[in-house]
């Protein structure tokens, strides 16, 4: 089926436009439809994981118009790893918020569909300018998501998400331009293409694009110092929203590992390697200053918020070695702590539910209803955050050591990931010690709040996964280290997009 | 010309920075607006200046602007005026929540 | 046989207590011992090969982009462990099962004890380091439960996470010696590492190496300057402390530090680290143990100076030192592990720990005095028992150092004071607590315990005199088989026996006992041992108190920096892009070689109403109708530029799309304050402008080097194919509809989606404009202009024929679905703001979320049509029909999705219109809160 790689866009396109014409459905139905449409995408991706998996490049010219006239999509290993991972949280999160939260404000289930739409788009996309769409498709239906249920706190981060974000979409246009102005193509293989061929007066220019490029990148994966808004955004929203916005910062993360090693690869000419000197060290920083941010939280949603901060932080350390074993690393780590992120937010959510006064604050309380099972959960996850072994968070913290190593600068760079971790793991075991242990037992007759079943079950299939990532480890790396390879070698992705001889045709002319 | 489009482009720009860096809501939201013009201005720069002709090609013009930027821009337009318009509401909203037009909320 | 199964029997079994004990009722205790015996079972099964020198190593491969393998080793230092490990955690399981109180969890328990047992015994039957390090933090983990196992006791939960920090990073220094030591070695695997000696201590990184693999070794056995979370973690239940903190855990540093003896030892460094740790550790610890006034406290420093007297032993290097180190590893376990069950037997049946309370207590429990005096006796060293013969060798090795050149006497002199405290702390143990006057006061009235709890004690005291009165059949085999492991090699010659003549360590021996007993009672007389109050400087309240501040700096920091300012994250913001735009400019030539379009009079002076206008509304933004209107004119000028510069399209969206956000601010600003109060300070005013300036100058920049630099582009192709391709001539639409339809797919979607979030947004929201702000700053008051009610009227209509008109030339001339929708939301938009939204609210009955819902799903099922005809999404097509008026007319299936995008436009602009006007006054009654 040719239309294969299409469906992770259109599916939710239409099902969010059928949402939008059934707002007013009952619950059920809209719920109903809703799970269907994003359960499909499971299949979805599985199918073209098995088409991509022996490293073709699935690429499909919408319209008809032949690259890089037209737009395409291009579905390579990287890209469909994405689509399944984030099919998998979509579930969880939907699983999640169809036990009440969706009905805390209009539309939830259109808006949830339009942000998949958003994200995988920008997954598959091999235009640079059809990308700043689905960017902007995806940031707008964050921002509704992550007012969804209002209240004050919401309010309050949207204005600071969107504003910033507004600013971000300026920036994105403005290094659109200026490669547009310089190379006169927007297809990325075809600037991939063009790049080598700048001449030393168009360098410059180039270089400056792709940098500002990389800005907007690091705004959306919450690079510091670009960052700072994210823990207090993702704790205000409600857990559903905030599970699947740890997808949301790694469409950042994906986009940096997609267009640098392409386009601004070591034969991009003038503008080679461009990011390298700028990614690494600003990872580190991030990675130290997201562990201080965890060790910092005063609620558990903060904690979860600054988790996210430090996990990317080390994810673009992996990323920002622009080696293979720095993306293989990375890829691992990218499914890892999308899931611990996701999982950590759901639980987060169930757990303040059940702390009736002190909701998710880390202080003193009664006892926690439930903190077998909730505890159980919770000491699970924060191993898997904490990088500490036997699950994938410790798997991704060797590949990153091992990646690391070789390169220079491996005696700091090891030095903030093992610091970094210590730090962590402190504060991992202080939360869990407050929410859990640091109880006022609570009376024989106290009325606990029940725990719904589907929320718990959201967690556990995460949880799953991740156990997965390593009880399957080989073959997940492996994995991982094929993308790697298809990421470091873009001719496979230039001619599959460009045709073989692609390389030689340049499409480009003057208009005077 | 061309300077003088550079020069509008880096007004439009600086003028917008120094709004959207002000405490209120509504400054930030002029500044937005132009900041966007600027932005417009600049992608359609990109793709140079073309005088008394249009992309119509049953004009018999004899040199033709480039037609991609003036797309880009149309779509960019248009995204920016979606996103003006929610955080415009949004604006309203935080007034209403928070008790005051401070951009963090409430009147600091 | 399966190796890994010995692991995962506890390990995954672990459930199983609590499950069995729900399902079936099955006594936890119970279950827990029948794991423990089936693993044990497959160890004996082995037991025999492996003492004739067998080494069984199996492997299955895991990880192997990471060499991380599932590989097992059982070896004779490996069978020792696990011995150690299976036999004494049997004992413990039994012992639990009555020192736990009705109220503890049974299921709780014996599940983490089971997880830590797997663990554990993972630990020491790794052959790959890495499967080594990840048992070794699980250790750590599972002791952390273990040791807060009564979370309701603070000081459980603090010597819980204490122990975790401590023991965590001692975990990461080893995983990076680990990784450090593979690269060198090529291989985790244990038989390559420990074949590789020389190689490794031959490389520019051994030190490095040494140093991390030690400081996880020395975290983990409470090595000196690390020991202080050991007597904290006496916290945990004595069941735990006998089990983890005598005869396991605590070991996993000492079973590292022989394990890769081959691999790091011999080496100058490591003598001189390692045994000087242990020293210190030795002295230091058995001075401080005679000092402690609670039985465990006084064991746990026990257990600290015990290990730092193995440390020393592998310090030494030597053969021998080594053989004498495997020998005290073994009669530590046996002797520490009855001890500490004695000191719970103690705990349980008086109800107290502290020596200066207890005393007497022989007349009570006669048989459990008699099995810890000879505890306490294989402790001290005293002839007959285990602890005399590994002492023994101890002292004899302390000779044998060939590194402290005049020095060498340093080393027995110190190890005879040591001995003289361990003497006199193992005699306090005895004589205070069991001998002397009948206790007063205490909580129970002591008597012997129930019988099983005393059983696993007998079988340790027993293991104590078997081995010391005849080590030779005993434990030799075992000895001599883990000894050969450790050394990967041949033993030399060595005897262990009760007599080896007249000699210097005996004299070290009688020394020590002697002056022990003889430091006791002095102290005992001389000075009162009871009223010493320990010092203040202690480990704990140290590492505590760095873990405060640091928890302190880090809020303090992240508070300051993330302090959820807008305004320093939109600067942030800007300055990181001016710093990478002009970072990556460097080098560049500001102005290229293109020829430049002269300049004007009109252009010149649209240029300058544009600065001016933008200049002027920044200034005055603070009046914001005013501020709003220029903006409004800066606008103008744009568009009035893209009419110059050949874009008709972009000039009518942009005059149109001008219009709409003007009159939404409009709107808006009369629900907000009429002004902004005065900036706070100049400083951050001038700061910003600095900012500003730089950003318009490098965007300015920027702009001059592209527009005076020629241009290469694809964009040829659109307007050769515009007509032939696409069918239109205006080559701006047939992009926007066609060749980049799929980026107006999303557009549209942008402003259904904005669309959907401003009627959520809207939800429950009445807003009325008060005639002052919270600040006493004037509202703005305009509502219904009259000038607007009277011309919007006649507007409509016309504006719906204009609108009509522009979408069906689109195709060929400036124009379009997207400018047809904005004309015709326009006009509506005119309704609202001139008439009242009650009054157009009441004209325009219908749901406009269906309008954009409907636009969307149009334009998409155009896409999707295509692929009947087999061709990929949104791939059009078109054919020609001549209609009246319009003349010769092209109909593109480009169109219908136009089409679409004229439907969602025109919901858009109702929605955000008619919502927004219907928020206040009267008009609010007319139009329900929720979506109609």
């Amino acid at each position: 089926m040719t239309h294969l790689v299409t469906l992770p866009i259109l599916l939710p396109l239409l099902a969010g436009g059928v949402l939008l014409l059934g707002a007013g459905w009952s619950v059920g139905a809209r719920r109903a439809l809703a799970f269907a449409a994003t359960v499909a995408l499971l299949p979805v991706a599985l199918l073209l994981l098995e088409r991509v998996a022996d490293g073709t490049h699935l690429v499909y010219a919408i319209g008809d118009w032949a690259p890089p006239f037209g737009i395409v999509l291009v579905a390579d290993r990287l890209a469909v790893a994405m689509l399944l991972l984030t099919a998998i949280v979509a579930v969880a999160s939907l699983v999640h918020a169809g036990a009440g939260d969706d009905t805390r404000g209009p539309h939830y289930h259109a808006l949830f569909q339009f942000q998949l739409l958003g994200i995988n788009g920008a997954f598959l996309t091999g235009d640079l300018f059809n990308l700043f769409v689905f960017f902007e498709v995806l940031l707008i239906a964050s921002y509704a998501l992550l007012l969804h249920g209002l209240g004050p706190h919401r309010v309050g981060a949207a204005v600071h998400v969107v504003v910033l974000n507004l600013v971000g979409s300026a920036l994105f246009l403005f290094a659109v331009g200026t490669l547009y102005g310089v190379t006169g193509t927007l297809n990325l293989a075809d600037l991939a293409r063009v790049m080598p061929l700048l001449g030393p007066d168009a360098a410059p220019l180039a270089r400056s694009g792709a940098l500002l490029l990389l800005g907007v990148f690091a705004l959306k994966a919450a690079l510091l110092p670009l960052g700072f808004w994210l823990p207090r955004a993702y704790a205000a929203a409600t857990g559903a929203t905030a599970a699947l916005f740890a997808v949301l910062t790694k469409v950042g993360v994906y986009a940096i590992l997609r267009v640098y090693p392409l386009v601004f690869g070591p034969d991009a000419g003038a503008a080679a390697n461009v990011a390298a000197a700028w990614v690494l060290p600003v990872a580190l920083v991030t990675l130290a200053f997201g562990a201080l941010g965890v060790l910092a939280a005063r609620t558990l949603r903060l904690w979860a918020g600054w988790m996210v901060v430090y996990s990317v932080g080390t994810l673009l350390v992996a990323v920002g070695l622009f080696s293979e074993a720095g993306y293989a690393a990375a890829v691992y780590y990218m499914a890892h702590s999308t899931l611990a992120s996701a999982a950590l937010f759901l639980l987060a959510d169930l757990i303040a539910r059940q702390r009736a006064k002190a909701v998710d604050r880390l202080d003193e309380a009664d006892g926690m209803p439930h903190a077998a099972l909730l505890g159980g959960l919770f000491f699970v996850i924060a191993v898997t955050v904490a990088g500490l072994p036997p699950l994938s968070g410790f798997v991704g913290k060797l590949m990153v050591l091992e990646a690391a190593r070789t390169q220079p600068g491996a005696v700091a760079t090891w030095t903030v990931l093992l610091v970094g971790a210590l730090v962590v793991i402190v504060a991992a075991a202080r939360t869990g010690s407050a929410l859990f242990w640091r109880t006022v037992p609570l009376p024989a007759d106290a009325r606990v709040p029940a725990l719904e079943r589907r929320p718990v079950a959201a967690v556990a299939g995460l949880l799953a996964c991740i156990a997965g990532l390593v009880v399957w480890g080989g073959a997940a790396t492996s994995y991982a280290w094929s993308t790697a390879r298809q990421l470091a070698d873009p001719s496979g992705y230039v001619s599959a997009v460009l045709g073989a001889d692609g390389n030689a045709r340049d499409e480009r002319r003057s208009l005077r | 010309m061309e300077a003088l489009v550079a020069i509008a482009i880096g007004v439009l720009t600086g003028t917008g920075v120094f709004l959207l860096l002000r405490a209120r809501t509504f400054p930030v939201l002029l500044g937005l607006t132009l900041l966007s013009y600027a932005v417009n201005l600049f992608l359609f720069a990109s793709g140079r200046l073309v005088v008394a002709s249009a992309p119509l090609t049953d004009q018999g013009l004899g040199t033709y602007p480039d037609p991609i930027p003036q797309a880009l821009v149309l779509t960019a337009i248009v995204i920016g005026f979606g996103m003006t318009a929610m955080l415009v509401v949004l604006a309203l909203r935080a007034i209403r929540d928070t008790g005051g037009d401070h951009v963090d909320g409430g009147e600091r | 046989m399966l190796l890994p199964l010995i692991v995962l029997l506890p390990l995954l079994g672990a459930w199983l207590p609590a499950a069995l004990s729900r399902a079936f009722g099955v006594d936890p205790a119970r279950t827990a011992g029948a794991l423990v015996v089936a693993a044990l079972a497959i160890v004996l099964a082995q037991a025999g090969a492996v003492l004739d020198g067998v080494t069984f190593v199996q492997s299955w491969p895991w990880i192997p982009a990471l060499g991380l393998h599932a590989s097992f080793r059982l070896d004779g230092f490996a069978l020792l462990f696990a011995l150690l490990i299976l036999v004494i955690g049997l004992l413990v399981v039994i012992y639990a099962r009555y020192y736990l109180a009705p109220e503890d969890s049974q299921e709780r328990f014996y599940g983490l004890l089971l997880l830590f047992m797997g663990a554990m015994l993972g630990v020491v039957l790794s052959e790959n380091l890495l499967l080594l390090v990840t048992f070794w933090e699980l250790t750590s983990l599972s002791s952390f439960l273990l040791i807060g196992f009564w979370r309701h006791d603070a000081d459980a939960r603090r010597g819980a996470r204490l122990a975790l920090m401590i023991t965590g990073a001692g975990g990461l220094a080893l995983l990076a010696g680990v990784l450090l030591l593979g690269h060198v070695v090529g291989s985790f695997e244990l038989t390559q590492v420990l074949a590789a000696g020389d190689k490794i201590k031959a490389h520019p990184l051994y030190e490095t190496i040494l140093v991390l693999v030690l400081l996880g070794a020395f975290t983990k056995s409470a090595q000196f300057p690390f020991h202080f979370w050991l007597p904290h973690a006496m916290a945990a239940p004595t069941p735990v402390s006998a089990y983890l903190h005598s005869a396991t855990m605590v070991k996993a540093g000492i079973f590292l530090l022989g394990r890769l003896f081959p691999a790091l030892a011999g080496t100058e460094v490591w003598f001189f680290v390692v045994s000087g740790v242990g020293l210190t550790t030795q002295l230091f610890a058995s001075y401080v143990a005679l000092f402690r006034h609670d039985l465990k406290g006084l064991l746990a420093y026990s257990t600290v100076s015990h290990l730092g007297l193995v440390t020393l032993l592998f310090g030494l290097g030597t053969p021998l030192g080594e053989i004498a180190a495997v020998f005290h590893i073994i009669n530590h376990a046996v002797f520490k592990a009855s001890l500490f069950m004695a000191a719970g037997i103690i705990d349980h049946e008086t109800g107290t720990r502290d020596m200066r309370r207890l005393s007497g207590l022989a007349r009570y429990m006669p048989w459990t005095a008699a099995l810890a005096t000879i505890a306490a006796g294989a402790m001290a060293g005293v002839p007959l028992l285990n602890g005399f013969l590994s002492k023994e060798m101890f002292f004899a090795e302390t000779f044998q150092v060939q590194w402290l050149g005049p020095w060498y006497w340093i080393l027995p002199v110190a190890a005879t004071l040591a001995g003289v405290f361990t003497v006199a702390y193992s005699t306090r143990f005895v004589h205070d607590v069991f001998f002397g006057p009948a206790p007063q006061g205490l909580p129970r009235t002591p008597h012997e315990p129930p019988r099983w709890m005393k059983v696993p004690v007998e079988i340790l005291v027993g293991l104590c005199l078997l081995v010391g009165l005849a080590p030779a059949i005993t434990v030799d085999p075992l000895l001599r088989a883990a000894a050969g492991a450790v050394l990967q090699g041949p033993l030399p010659e060595y005897s262990i026996e009760l007599w080896h003549g007249f000699n210097l360590p005996l004299l070290m021996s009688v020394v020590a006992l002697a002056g022990g007993a003889l430091v006791y009672f002095a102290r005992r007389y001389y000075f009162d041992l009871h009223g010493y109050r320990q010092g203040s400087l202690d480990g704990r309240t140290i590492s505590e108190g760095a873990v405060g501040r640091a928890l302190w700096g880090a809020r303090w920091l992240v508070e300051r920096v993330a302090n959820q300012s807008l305004q320093r994250y939109v600067l942030l913001l800007v300055i990181a892009a001016l710093v990478l735009g002009f970072s990556g400019a460097r080098g560049l030539k500001l102005t290229g070689t293109a020829p430049l379009t002269p300049v004007d009079g009109l252009a010149l002076l649209v240029t300058a109403s544009l600065v001016l206008a933008a200049v002027a509304a920044t200034a005055l933004h603070a009046r914001r109708l005013l501020a709003l209107l220029l903006v409004g004119v800066v606008g103008l000028a744009v568009s009035l530029a893209f009419v110059r510069f050949s874009a008709p399209d972009l000039a009518l969206t942009q005059l149109l799309v001008e219009i709409v956000t003007v009159l939404l601010l409009l709107l808006a600003m009369y629900f907000m304050p009429a002004g902004s109060p005065p900036e706070p300070s100049r400083l951050r005013l001038a700061r910003d402008i600095v900012v500003a300036v730089a950003a318009g100058g490098g965007v300015a920049a920027l702009a001059w080097a592209l527009l005076t630099r020629p241009l290469d582009t694809i964009a040829w192709y659109y307007l050769e194919n515009a007509k032939p391709e696409g069918g239109g001539y205006n080559v701006v639409n047939v992009i926007l509809v066609d060749f980049r339809g799929f980026d107006t797919l999303g557009e549209i979607t942008v402003l259904g989606i904005a669309a959907v979030g401003i009627l959520a947004l809207l939800q429950g929201l009445k807003l009325d404009g008060p005639a002052l702000d919270w600040e006493g700053r004037p509202w703005a008051a305009e509502r219904h202009p009259l000038m607007l009610r009277v011309l919007s009227q006649p507007l409509l209509p016309l504006a719906l024929l204009v609108s009509a008109y522009l979408f069906l030339r689109g195709h060929n001339a400036p124009g379009g679905g997207f400018i047809a929708g904005l004309v015709t939301g326009t006009a509506l938009l005119l309704q609202y703001v001139a008439q009242g939204s009650a009054w157009a609210s009441a004209r325009l009955p219908w749901n406009h979320s269906h309008l954009i819902a409907a636009g969307l799903l149009i334009a998409t099922g155009t896409g999707l049509a295509s692929w009947v005809f087999g061709a990929p999404f949104l791939t059009s097509t078109f054919g020609y029909v001549t209609w009246p008026v319009v003349g010769e007319f092209e109909l593109a299936s480009a169109m219908v999705f136009d089409l679409g995008i004229y439907l969602a436009v025109v919901g858009v602009v109702m929605v955000i219109i008619a919502r927004l006007g219907s928020l206040s006054g009267p008009a609010a009654a007319a139009v329900k809160p929720e979506e109609r």
